[in-house]
């Protein structure tokens, strides 16, 4: 079959087909989930809190109150679901940045620099919807992330240390069963709250050719903020950096959850997504692409 | 042949003789200051194949980024199937395939897989037919055999090809191939050309830049030049030609007398290389000079009238220098 029997004579009346942006981000999930860099990051993930587990078994700490190491650190033993949190914790200030850096970095930068960009454009596939489809990928490979530390966690936790009853921050015990709820809704919160530092590293790959580099800004912007934020004479700004009310999560499982500070987070990555987001969007809708 | 459609079909109503591309004063400066593409007034008529010719640097690749929508315009205004660009580019480049400045796709996944994620993305690509889609437009690159090879592991010419059969990948109005034959074997650039000439009798028009005139001399109907950032020339191939000089030769053991019966008849720079003799025939019929040899007593082996070969037009036009020029 020759094309122009497809084509009528050199006529071509192309027509939307349903479903567009479903196959859009399936193909985007795939690209990202199908690269074996990106398996071997979530497998090396999938290691933290193994080795924090098997320490803790090697040598618990203390007890309660105990006070060395990260914050749950010494509740693990009592129940292996305190795992999760101590992970989530441990990997907050590094690890999910530089996760979220090198995803990020590959969306739109790496496409720029494998050329691939162009061709994405020339399908065509309009920029504003490649952003999306973009950040969907980066949200869900950062859920990706978060996930597999937790579940992994919980089941070496569990598996270490067994799951009895869970005692809230404060002291009441509640069933297995609402520990788990908590636990879930902390992995949820801790994925939300790396959406400000997710949306910058789209900004900063729609700013660069080099990924590395991309990667290097979105973790340096990650880095600064921790900073700034551990400096107690800046005070006034603190409330407005992105990694603020990180290890806030704690609260989710304290017998009353401190739901404003919740809502003012969430609102604080919900203005970082908007702000970068929206910036993003107005340097790539009209850059050049050169490469 | 669609199914599903989403939105309102799209008229067809543009005039079929309206040019598939036109620039009015198209013009960029990059940053860095330097005007790459300079004023151009490039017009592509429907059903041409197109051959976008200049040395390197002369900022032919820079166009085909503008016509696309890669990049903006300085100045200066582009239509692409009756769309303008900036602005309505998703609507026009549904019916564009393009290469622009070789291949590029994932190096870690097959060319399949490069292929299937350019069609995922493409929203105008019918889900029902993607797969057979696929393995045509393989097929017709002489791909098929390498389709789930790793990017990464093709040569240069079958990644070219890769970037070829991406352009095929649904129905198009228009073809703009940036130097689609760069690194192709022997067989590779028939195959292209021949591609080329079966895709034009469909009804495609053809946009293609290249450096290999002999192929563009056998494919292309319009040529435009370009020198320095602008469009020397423009036309059709016979017109540009017109305005070169044709070659008379011929071959004899005498090539003094041939010489001198050259000069007599009035034909400009006579010239005697080995046992050939060879002059610009001017407004004198070949027949004049064949008759003019035979009647001086010239024993002619052999008789040769030339067209001025695409090559020549060229370097007479952009001139001899190798050296980039800027
Ligand atoms: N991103 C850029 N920034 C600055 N200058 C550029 C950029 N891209 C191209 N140029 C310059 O613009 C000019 C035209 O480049 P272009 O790539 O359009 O040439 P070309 O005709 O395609 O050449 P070739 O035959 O080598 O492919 C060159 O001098 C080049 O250095
Ligand atoms: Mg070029």
């Amino acid at each position: 079959m020759s094309l122009a029997e497809a084509v009528g004579h050199g006529v071509v009346v192309p027509r939307r087909h349903r479903g567009a942006l479903g196959r859009q981000l399936r193909s985007e999930l795939r690209l990202v989930f199908g690269r074996r860099r990106n398996l071997i990051l979530l497998g090396a993930l999938a290691a933290i809190p193994l080795a924090i587990g098997l320490a803790v078994k090697v040598s618990p700490p203390g007890g309660p109150g105990d006070g060395g190491g990260p914050q749950f650190l010494d509740r693990i033993t009592g129940n292996g679901l305190f795992l999760v949190l101590t992970a989530l914790l441990v990997t907050l200030n590094l690890f999910l940045p530089v996760v979220v850096g090198i995803i990020g970095a590959d969306s739109v930068a790496g496409e720029a620099q494998a050329g691939t960009l162009r061709y994405l454009l020339g399908v065509p596939v309009r920029r504003g919807r490649l952003l999306l489809v973009k950040a969907v990928g980066i949200a869900t490979y950062a859920l990706a992330a978060v996930s597999t530390i937790a579940i992994v966690a919980a089941i070496a936790g569990v598996s270490l240390f067994g799951a009895g009853s869970f005692t809230l921050l404060g002291g009441q015990t509640v069933s297995p069963g609402e520990g788990l709820l908590r636990v879930l809704g902390v992995l949820i919160y801790v994925w939300l709250s790396l959406f400000g530092l997710l949306a910058v590293g789209l900004l900063i790959s729609t700013l660069t050719e080099v990924p590395m580099g991309a990667m290097a800004g979105t973790l340096g912007f990650a880095v600064l903020s921790l900073v700034l934020d551990s400096i107690p004479q800046l005070h006034a700004i603190h409330g407005a950096l992105v990694s603020h009310y990180w290890r806030t999560f704690g609260t989710l499982i304290r017998v009353g959850p401190d739901y404003g500070s919740l809502a003012r987070h969430l609102l604080l990555q919900l203005a970082y997504v908007g702000i970068a987001g929206g910036l993003a969007w107005a340097r790539f809708s009209d850059a050049d692409v050169t490469s | 042949m669609t199914t599903l459609v989403e939105g309102e079909a799209e008229d067809t109503a543009i005039p079929r003789s309206a040019p598939v591309i036109a620039t009015t004063g198209l013009t960029k400066r990059f940053r860095s200051g330097q005007v790459a593409v300079d004023h151009i007034d490039l017009t592509v008529e429907r059903g041409a194949v197109y051959g976008f010719l200049g040395p390197n640097g002369s900022g032919k690749t820079t166009t085909i980024r503008m016509l696309l929508g890669l990049i903006r315009p300085t100045d200066g205004a582009v239509s692409l199937l009756g769309d303008p660009v900036p602005g309505n580019e998703a609507h026009a480049l549904a019916k564009v395939g393009a290469l622009v400045e070789g291949p590029a796709f994932h190096p870690y996944l097959s060319g399949w897989a490069n292929l299937r994620r350019l069609d995922r993305m493409d929203e105008t690509a019918d889900p029902a037919t993607h797969e057979e889609r696929l393995s045509n437009a393989l097929a017709r690159v002489g791909l098929t055999a390498a389709a789930n090879k790793k990017f990464r592991q093709y040569s240069l010419g079958m990644k070219q090809r890769l970037g070829i059969a991406a352009a095929l990948l649904q129905p198009r109005e228009l073809l703009v191939l940036d130097e689609p034959t760069n690194g192709l074997d022997p067989q590779g650039t028939r195959e292209v050309r021949h591609l080329i000439r079966e895709l034009s009798d469909d009804g495609l028009t053809v946009f293609v830049s290249s450096h290999l005139l002999a192929e563009v001399e056998q494919i292309c109907t319009h040529v435009g030049i370009m020198s320095v950032g602008k469009l020397v020339t423009q036309g059709t191939l016979d017109d540009l030609r017109r305005g070169g000089t044709t070659i008379v030769t011929v071959t004899t053991p005498a090539t003094e007398l041939a010489r001198k019966t050259f000069a007599t008849l009035g034909l400009a720079d006579a010239a005697v290389s080995g046992d050939e003799v060879h002059a610009s025939l001017g407004s004198i019929e070949p027949e004049a000079v064949t008759v003019a040899l035979v009647n001086a007593g010239v024993p002619v082996r052999g008789l040769a009238v030339s067209k001025p070969a695409l090559e020549d037009l060229f370097v007479e036009i952009t001139g001899e220098g190798f050296d980039v020029a800027r």
